[in-house]
């Protein structure tokens, strides 16, 4: 399990391949990359920075991980999120699960992103035309996090 | 009772510090109380953490509600809801 907060970018194909490489029970491998758009709410982004709770952070991911982790046959999992300036179409965050089989790893992975919106503490601010603002938290995320709830 | 207060985002912007060391005077028992005592503060203080604005709660890097007892030494942060991801 690898879970990462850092400014730099990250090496996608070396990332997924970190998960099944060396392990030959790995059948399937489900990732997510999460993107800086360079539109949200109607008005153009420049730049887009995110803040986090450093140890706080680290803490709610591994926790959400662990959860994951319980409910499906998880082999490995990486979690890589970028804080800092980013600019559109620079990656944001990598949730990347392995598996047996498809169907644990694309809901595993699912359910981390799920979470991660809602429980891990980072914030959004972007730069726009007419000026910086927060970005707001959105209720569909909360409804996509409460439909895991057994 | 002495707690570590921490502010992010928005939060952290409109009350102008990240954070600060707090001594509670001995009514504040609870995450609840906290934030009514910081409210009593008035200004960004009062509108910020209105009753029904959305903020969230943390106490030793782990989420709580407002019912959650303080102690001596915590680590408490005030945030916005989150939008990571």
């Amino acid at each position: 399990m690898k879970i990462q907060v850092q400014t730099a970018a990250f090496d996608l194909n070396a990332e997924l391949a970190a998960l099944y490489a060396a392990n030959p029970k790995v059948g399937a491998v489900a990732s997510f990359l999460g993107l800086v758009r360079d539109v949200n709410e109607g008005d153009g982004v420049a730049t887009l920075t995110l803040e986090h709770y450093p140890g706080m952070t680290e803490k709610a991911l591994a926790r959400i991980v662990e959860e994951a982790r319980s409910r499906w046959d998880m082999l490995d999992c990486t979690v890589i999120h970028r804080v800092g300036e980013l600019k559109p179409t620079e990656p944001i965050v990598l949730v990347a699960v392995a598996s047996s089989h498809r169907q644990d790893a694309f809901a595993a992975c699912e359910f981390v992103m799920d979470y991660l919106k809602t429980q891990a503490p980072f914030w959004k601010k972007e730069m726009t035309p007419d000026g910086a603002r927060w970005v707001e938290a959105r209720e569909s995320d909360d409804t996509a996090a409460a439909r895991w709830q057994k | 009772m002495n707690v570590t207060l921490l502010y992010f985002a928005r939060l952290r912007e409109q009350f102008g510090t990240a954070s600060e060391a707090a001594t509670l005077p001995a009514e504040v028992k609870t995450l609840g109380d906290l934030v009514a005592w910081l409210r009593a503060r008035g200004g960004h203080w009062a509108t910020e953490l209105a009753e029904g604005r959305a903020f969230r709660l943390a106490v030793n890097q782990d989420m709580a509600d407002p019912a959650t007892a303080l102690k001596d030494g915590d680590e408490v942060a005030i945030f916005p809801p989150v939008t990571g991801g």
